[in-house]
């Protein structure tokens, strides 16, 4: 017990609740930043082309005059929407398909051979071909990234039911003739949680990631809603005058991502004993 | 051995042709094809119907996906639509683009990663494992397209001691080859280096502990020879399946890059036909993506019964 509470005071190490406070503070200045600093994102103003960083544009302004800060925050709440949505549906599929081909032989095989074949596709590389077949719409970005990731999840889960039903204590429930729902219910979806947790605080930031890798492909929610990827698609070719409009955006994606990487980690070494000493 | 291969080559198989279904299924399924793309939205009825006629869109969706497989296992992955040329040809045109992209980001990714790897952890928590584990970090955050914006505008534009872009043949002009491929292989080897560091480290660190390695230790071994001969040969298999996965994870990520550094690769090819509704393109380039994953898998295997002995491949 002594043990268990020291472990429960120490949150989740220092690096994962820095990350966690820094993700925080990204939502906030996401979020509310647009509150206080009210410019609009996506008004062109001729006279103020290329404006490098200063008091009356922060973050400077790109090539049709429309400001870095006002982009930068209107972007975020797209990448934020996007991770969002994507961890949620991922992870409510990936478990409802997990939990199938755990507990039932028969779809075991089937699903998991299908699985087999989305893991040889680099994820990336199936979200932009599945986005030649949709609009290039949000909806459908979260969409295609859903059926990227979800077979990960579902893999996971599975792996965790077969561990759990043959734990004593499911056995136990088992002769006491609980049906099959009750133990899911009871017994492996609580056990599965932390994992899910850690799985969907990854999902989070890889969607982050392929949501700017797909917009800046130019296969994403189209312009002229900003987008962190489709400011740098744009900004790059103007990086000998204008390296602010790039910088930016891609520093938000790299800091998102890894804030949520560092705390998925500090999540699985606080509920895997084995892991974290 | 070759039993073991072959089983294992069957299996693959059955992974390649789900990933057929794949490409050709969840491609087709929905609205939408590439007539309205390719005629424009005023084109007439008869016209659509002319363009699907002669590349059998009209037909049924299996009759079409058996008429497409029975093509492919001849290495004939259609024509392409925007092209109007073999796919096959215009994925092999731009595949040593591709090919030697990854090739050298493959290289960066295992000397970084090993090196950090082992730095860290012989160097076990101390200030220089913090920074590896940081510099791991990084890597696999930050967007592989920023850093090579980034790179851009450090070497190119600002010191301009290397070229921004494009692509030199290696067997045409090595050191020009090198020169414009040096900075699109780090901003897609760097992503990958932390990966191998983060397993090289935790593999090593067992291996350290290891009652061979203070045999080795007591009995007067070079400290190096330790370290090398004794603790990484020992580290090895973890490392090496990372790094397989790391090599074929690179020719996805080859994607992006070469929109980056406009190289003329698969990924472009990839990119363009999305955009442009090329649905035979799309499915080939899909195939050739999985039929690398496949090949780098089985080569990963056999390799592992190089690099530890003990390993013996059954095929069951």
């Amino acid at each position: 017990m002594e043990t268990v509470k020291r472990r429960r005071r120490r949150g989740l190490g220092i690096a994962a609740d820095v990350s966690v406070l820094a993700l925080l503070l990204l939502i906030a200045f996401i979020v509310i930043g647009p509150y206080v600093y009210t410019a609009s994102p996506t008004l062109v103003a001729g006279g103020e082309r290329l404006q490098a960083p200063s008091l009356a544009h922060p973050l400077g302004t790109d090539q049709f005059g429309r400001e870095v800060l006002a982009r930068v925050m209107a972007g975020g709440q797209q990448s934020l929407r996007v991770a969002s949505l994507t961890m949620v549906l991922t992870v409510v599929a990936g478990t409802v398909l997990g939990l199938v081909a755990g507990a039932l032989r028969a779809w075991d095989e089937i699903l998991m051979r299908i699985s087999d074949a989305f893991l040889a596709l680099p994820a990336v590389i199936l979200a932009i071909a599945l986005m030649a077949v949709r609009e290039p719409s949000e909806a459908n970005v979260i969409l295609a990234l859903v059926v990227v990731y979800t077979p990960r999840v579902a893999r996971v889960v599975r792996g965790k039911v077969l561990l759990i039903r043959e734990m004593p204590y499911v056995e136990a429930a088992n002769a006491l003739g609980a049906r099959l729902a009750r133990v899911v219910a009871r017994h492996v979806l609580p056990n599965a949680t932390p994992e899910l947790i850690v799985q969907g605080t990854f999902i989070f930031g890889y969607a982050i990631l392929d949501e700017a890798t797909l917009s800046f492909l130019g296969v994403g929610p189209p312009p002229p809603a900003p987008s962190w990827g489709n400011m740098l698609s744009e900004a790059r070719y103007l990086i000998r005058d204008a390296f602010w409009i790039s910088f930016f955006p891609g520093l938000l994606i790299g800091l998102a991502v890894l804030a949520a990487n560092i705390m998925g980690d500090g999540i699985r070494d606080r509920y895997d004993p084995r892991r974290g000493e | 051995m070759t039993r073991f291969i072959l089983a294992r080559a069957l299996s693959l198989t059955l992974v390649l042709w789900l990933v057929t279904v794949i490409a050709f299924v969840v491609i087709r399924l929905a609205p939408g094809d590439p007539s309205a793309v390719m005629l424009g939205s005023d084109a007439t009825p008869a016209a659509v119907a002319e363009f699907r006629a002669r590349y059998g869109l009209d037909r049924p969706l299996a009759m079409q996906y058996v008429a497409w497989l029975s093509h492919v296992v001849r290495a004939d992955l259609g024509t392409s639509i925007y092209l109007g040329r073999p796919v096959t040809t215009a994925i092999l045109e731009r595949l040593p683009v591709s090919l030697t992209l990854t090739l050298a980001a493959f290289v960066i990714a295992v000397v970084l990663g090993l090196t950090l790897g082992l730095v860290a952890a012989y160097w076990h928590d101390t200030w220089a494992d913090r920074a590896v584990s940081a510099v791991a970090a990084l890597g696999l955050a930050l967007p592989s397209f920023w850093l090579g914006i980034c790179l851009i505008y450090l070497f190119a534009v600002r010191w301009r001691v290397l070229p921004s872009g494009g692509f030199v043949e290696p067997w045409v002009d090595p050191p020009a080859s090198l020169r414009h491929l040096l900075l699109p292989a780090f901003a897609l080897g760097y992503l990958q280096s932390g990966l191998i560091a983060r397993m090289t480290r935790a593999s090593m660190l067992e291996a350290l502990r290891g009652d061979f390695v203070r045999t080795a230790r007591s009995k007067g071994v070079a400290e190096r020879r330790v370290v090398v001969k004794h603790a990484l040969r020992n580290a090895l298999i973890p490392i090496l399946t990372v790094t397989g996965i790391s090599l074929a994870v690179l020719f996805g990520g080859a994607v992006v890059i070469e929109t980056v550094f406009t190289l003329p690769g698969v990924g472009r090819l990839l990119v363009n036909a999305v955009v442009r509704r090329d649905y035979p393109v799309v499915q080939g380039t899909l195939l050739l993506v999985a039929a690398w994953y496949v090949l780098v898998n089985i080569a990963v295997d056999v390799l592992y019964t190089v690099t530890d002995p003990r390993v013996r491949l059954r095929a069951s």
